[in-house]
């Protein structure tokens, strides 16, 4: 039997309840004692895909069962391109969720203002609604100077984003053409 | 990337050229580093020695702006010692093709210029065609217009002497380079190219990248394994971000924006379907029409009839002729032209070219959307340095986003692999994934223009919108959606469908409506087999680590793109060794009589050119089945800046003549006019070349990565790298302050005086080079400095107007 060292984690897992030396051929009383103090004992392993590079390495996080936070992350020993290894980016996603400076709130900022002053997603979601309606209906060309129908919002543009899942992208593009928005660019460009 | 990352240890030479992997790809170093313990030779060309330099066996210095010098000089020495693999280019790419009289090349202007314009007619650099309207070969390459005598011609005046005083390489160090490279131009050896932003953030951008893709087919290196030409692209989904057409050019699956003057579905059809009278070319372009409809059909769904052309007419046009890229769009926004604007999952204040202007653009708005995980420059620019918040009408709104663990959906890498994640764990706070708040919002917008009065309120009240499971984004809705469905019930040979089914790839995509797809590229992705994005199985049939059954890749899981380029005419491999892909059709009297391919899914299920006994077959199909004509392009009519890449000086440069003739920058760069706008070339004030760079531990402007403990006490702040020349000159010590000044801007940065750089003897002359990266800003850390954009300038390549961020010049002083 090959033994990753996953493998042999689920299986010292499975001593804890009462099969150690089952198929092993040794014992697995010292392991069982160290994974005792894990913090990832009763963590539940979600693999995830790296947010940085393009190199697409596979890592696990571990999510503790009575919090639902990620405890801790560590390479992906199964994924065939970083085989459980990764750069100082990617060993450090655990501190990406679990982060006390992520932006927690919704924030609004008025013209003039000095401050932010947080806001509801209800609220703020109405008002960017109003204002590219406002927007779009006041800068809305349906034809250009030669007559052709061009349906075009030309008031508002977009940069965004290699940030967001495929499907996010999608839906993200289909809004901003169904709006009219011609000026549609994000990171592929720079 | 052509190929993908674990095939770069199929290589046998690795040239990594304007990337530097072991720091900024990592992981991708381990695939290099396994082709090293398996022979392979690899090749280093950076300004700077940097980590990949150390591994390399080959690390040569070159100036920043001059690849296409040092590549030109590779072309020539792969000419004049016959090192064409010319099986492979004759048979596969356009070098046999006959090029009209009217294309001509003088002192540094490629004919059809128009200086007024500053644009070229390419219609000057078509090919002859015979009566069929096929391009006209010359395949023993004798005929003095065959594209083949032309790359001789042109690539004459790149000798070692006029190379080296260009590019301060030294003559020994590139004929090392291009000894060792040209050395795969033979069937059973790959050669590999790395780049990244070295290559293209340049106003020469994608000719850089054409001259390395004119090598590796004059070598014989693309669709096979341990080749290819591969980006090293730099967000983890921005292929997938690109392949949705999240850019102003491009519908999703790369189908292009009609402009104002194509007025019907009909006339897009005509004006983007290519179309071959050559029976042995795939022309799969010529597929085009189910695409476009089908994408449509994705769009308003049942809204999308024959009678009123699918929607077609409710998708906006941009002006025919006019570009709406990054650069014109700061540009249009510094002008005052805009009242909104989304800046989703970007911080735009320090990412592009020349923040400054950016910057200052963004007060120019009525109102800004900016939707991130961390507070950053952009959505904080009202207080930012030189800004006084009173005097700033911009509103803004920060919607907080969750982290990439704290949703499901899949991304694509830049080997093309689409990979599904799951969640880990819920958003923080009141944060909430990017696809509820875009779901979310557009439900309220929408709510308002279901009252009367609205602008053109049709689009936004048909657009198919019902991927909401329990009040949530559903991603599986989305993938399903952009795999597609067939829309009525449907027989296709002896299968039927019925209404809903997934469509179980792209060759069953139709033009008549009855199917959806929200991005035909996708098409294979998530159909009746589920979710093969989320496939975990590492079996690999091939030996060669293409791993079908892991994640799925586009196009149709291909993990190797021009695959059939890798058979020899007959179907047979080119290096026995490592089969991509070969003909494994049964045999009769010498010719083929079944259709069977076996390795990698190849480029389409066609019999191969030849029988084996030689005979041609007509429904034999060329390798390059997405151009028209079939054949890889050595000569490329199509770009705007010329069919060979010609060695053109950075927009801003510390030389007042190009040695290769008279035009000294590339006479058609998009160049802009705002007065914060200003170039300043061979200015003593600002004597040295800089570059921008990153560093292994943060991410693009730094928004992921300066907020983590652990990364930002590994790199905590703006530095310059110098040669300790440069540091004597200027009378400046290893870890002082100092500034660094561009016409554009001013930072403050440690300095890191080095060995690692060295001084450039260019044209006789001691040329500097200093390197800045670019990950820092004003709002955290408070020590941090702040961005190297604010030192770029707003200059772009004339194809893709990428901002030449590569090569600039600067002054670097003491500070006070």
């Amino acid at each position: 039997m090959k033994l990753t060292r996953r493998n042999f984690l689920k299986v010292s897992g499975a001593a804890t309840a009462g099969l150690a030396l089952n198929g092993l051929g040794f014992n697995l009383t010292p392991v069982q004692a160290y994974t005792g103090a894990l913090r990832i004992k009763d963590a539940k392993e979600t693999p995830t895909i790296c947010c940085y590079c393009s190199v697409g390495c596979g890592i696990i996080c571990h999510t503790d069962a009575k919090t639902g936070q990620v405890v801790y992350t560590e390479g992906d020993a199964d994924h065939p391109i970083n085989q459980g290894s990764l750069c100082a980016k990617g060993a450090s996603l655990y501190q990406l969720a679990q982060n006390p400076k992520r932006a927690a709130n919704v924030l609004y900022r008025a013209p003039n203002s000095t401050k932010w002053e947080t806001k509801t997603w209800d609220w703020a979601l109405k008002e960017i609604a109003k204002r590219i309606k406002k927007t779009r209906d006041a800068t809305f060309t349906a034809k250009n100077a030669k007559g052709q129908v061009v349906n075009r919002c030309n008031g508002i543009a977009s940069v965004g984003s290699a940030a967001l899942d495929n499907e996010e992208c999608w839906v993200y593009q289909a809004m901003l053409r169904a709006l009219g928005l011609v000026y549609i660019e994000h990171q592929a460009r720079i | 990337m052509t190929n993908h990352w674990n095939d770069l240890a199929n290589s046998d030479c690795v040239l990594m050229m304007g990337s530097n992997p072991a720091e900024n790809h990592p992981i991708s170093f381990r695939w290099v580093m396994k082709a090293k313990d398996n022979g392979a030779t690899l090749i280093h060309v950076d300004p700077r020695y940097t980590r990949t330099s150390t591994k390399a066996d080959i690390y040569v210095p070159l100036r920043s702006g001059t690849d296409i010098a040092f590549l030109g000089g590779m072309i020539k020495y792969i000419l004049d010692n016959n090192k064409v693999f010319k099986e492979y280019a004759v048979n596969y790419t356009n070098i046999a093709f006959i090029v009209g009289d009217k294309y001509d090349f003088k002192d540094g202007l490629f004919s059809g210029f128009d200086k007024d314009k500053r644009a070229y007619d390419p219609s000057f650099w078509a090919y002859v065609k015979d009566e069929k309207g096929i391009p006209r070969r010359d395949p023993t390459l004798q005929d003095p217009r065959c594209v083949f005598q032309l790359l001789k011609k042109h690539y004459a005046r790149y000798d070692l002497d006029t190379v080296s005083s260009v590019t301060g390489t030294s003559k020994e160090d590139l004929v090392k380079v291009y000894e060792a490279y040209s050395a795969t131009g033979v069937p059973d050896k790959a050669g590999t190219m790395m780049y990244a932003m070295g290559w293209t953030q340049h106003t020469v951008g994608v000719q850089n990248i054409r001259a390395g893709s004119m090598i590796q087919l004059l070598l014989g290196n693309i669709g096979i394994a341990g080749g290819g030409v591969n980006a090293l692209r730099g967000e983890s989904n921005v292929q997938g971000s690109t392949d949705a057409g999240l850019l102003y050019h491009i519908y999703p699956g790369y189908l292009p924006v009609p402009s104002a003057s194509v007025t019907t579905l009909a006339e897009y059809h005509k004006k983007f379907t290519p179309a071959t009278n050559d029976p042995q070319s795939a022309n799969w372009w010529q597929n085009r029409p189910k695409y476009m409809v089908s994408f449509l059909k994705s769009m308003f769904g049942d809204a999308a009839t024959p009678e009123n052309e699918f929607g077609y007419g409710w998708l906006p046009k941009p002006e025919d002729g006019k570009s709406y890229s990054w650069l014109d769009l700061f540009d249009a926004m510094y002008k005052k032209e805009f009242k909104g604007f989304f800046a989703w999952g970007m911080n735009p204040a320090c990412s592009g070219g020349n923040s400054n202007k950016t910057r200052q653009a963004l007060a120019n708005l009525d109102w800004m959307v900016n939707v991130n995980v961390f507070d950053n420059e952009t959505a904080s620019f009202w207080k930012g340095p030189g800004m006084d918040p009173k005097k700033i009408k911009t509103e803004v709104f920060f919607l907080p986003c969750a982290a990439s663990m704290e949703k499901e959906g899949s991304i694509s890498n830049s080997g093309r692999w689409a990979q599904w994640r799951y969640q880990a764990q819920k958003p923080v706070g009141q944060s909430k994934p990017d696809g509820d708040i875009v779901l979310e919002l557009f439900n309220e917008i929408r709510a308002l223009y279901k009252k009367p009065g609205g602008a053109l309120p049709d689009p936004i009240l048909k657009l198919k919108w019902d991927y909401m499971t329990k009040h949530a984004f559903d991603p599986h809705l989305v993938a399903k959606a952009i795999n597609g469905y067939f829309t009525r019930d449907v027989t296709i040979g002896d299968k039927t469908f019925k209404k809903g089914d997934p469509v179980p790839a792209f060759a069953m995509l139709k033009e008549d409506g009855s199917t959806s797809s929200g991005n035909w590229l996708y098409c294979q992705s998530y159909n009746q087999d589920g979710n093969n994005m989320a496939r975990r199985d590492k079996s690999d049939p091939s030996g060669l680590m293409l791993y079908p059954k892991w994640s799925w890749a586009w196009p149709v899981n291909r993990r190797i793109i021009y695959n059939r380029a890798s058979v020899d005419p007959t179907g047979k491999p080119w290096n026995p060794k490592k089969v991509v892909i070969e003909f494994a059709g049964e045999v009769k009297d010498g010719k083929y009589t079944t259709q069977k391919w076996t390795g990698d899914v190849p480029d389409g299920p066609w019999y191969p050119l030849k029988n084996p006994d030689g005979s041609v077959r007509e429904d034999g199909k060329l390798p390059f089945i997405m151009k028209p004509d079939g054949y890889a392009s050595v000569y490329g009519p199509g770009l705007k800046d010329g069919p060979f890449p010609e060695h053109y000086e950075p927009i801003e440069c510390p030389v007042e003549k190009n040695v290769f003739g008279s035009q000294l920058t590339n006479p058609v760069a998009a160049i802009y006019a705002t007065d914060r706008d200003i170039i300043k070339s061979c200015d003593p004030r600002f004597p040295f070349i800089c570059s921008t760079y990153r560093v292994t531990e943060h991410w693009q402007t730094g928004v992921l990565t300066r907020w983590l403990p652990w990364l930002i006490e590994a790199e905590p702040q703006m530095f310059v790298e110098m040669s300790e020349e440069l540091a004597k000159l200027r009378n400046l010590s290893n870890g002082e302050k100092v500034v660094v000044e561009s016409p554009r801007g001013t930072l403050e940065a440690v300095a890191i005086v080095t060995k690692r750089i060295k001084p450039f003897t260019i044209q006789g002359n001691e040329v500097h080079e200093v390197g800045i990266p670019w990950h820092f800003g004003w709002v955290w850390p408070a020590e941090g400095g702040d961005s190297a954009n604010l030192l770029t300038p707003s200059v772009g390549d004339p194809n893709t107007r990428i901002p030449e961020s590569k090569a600039f010049m600067v002054n670097v002083r003491k500070k006070g």
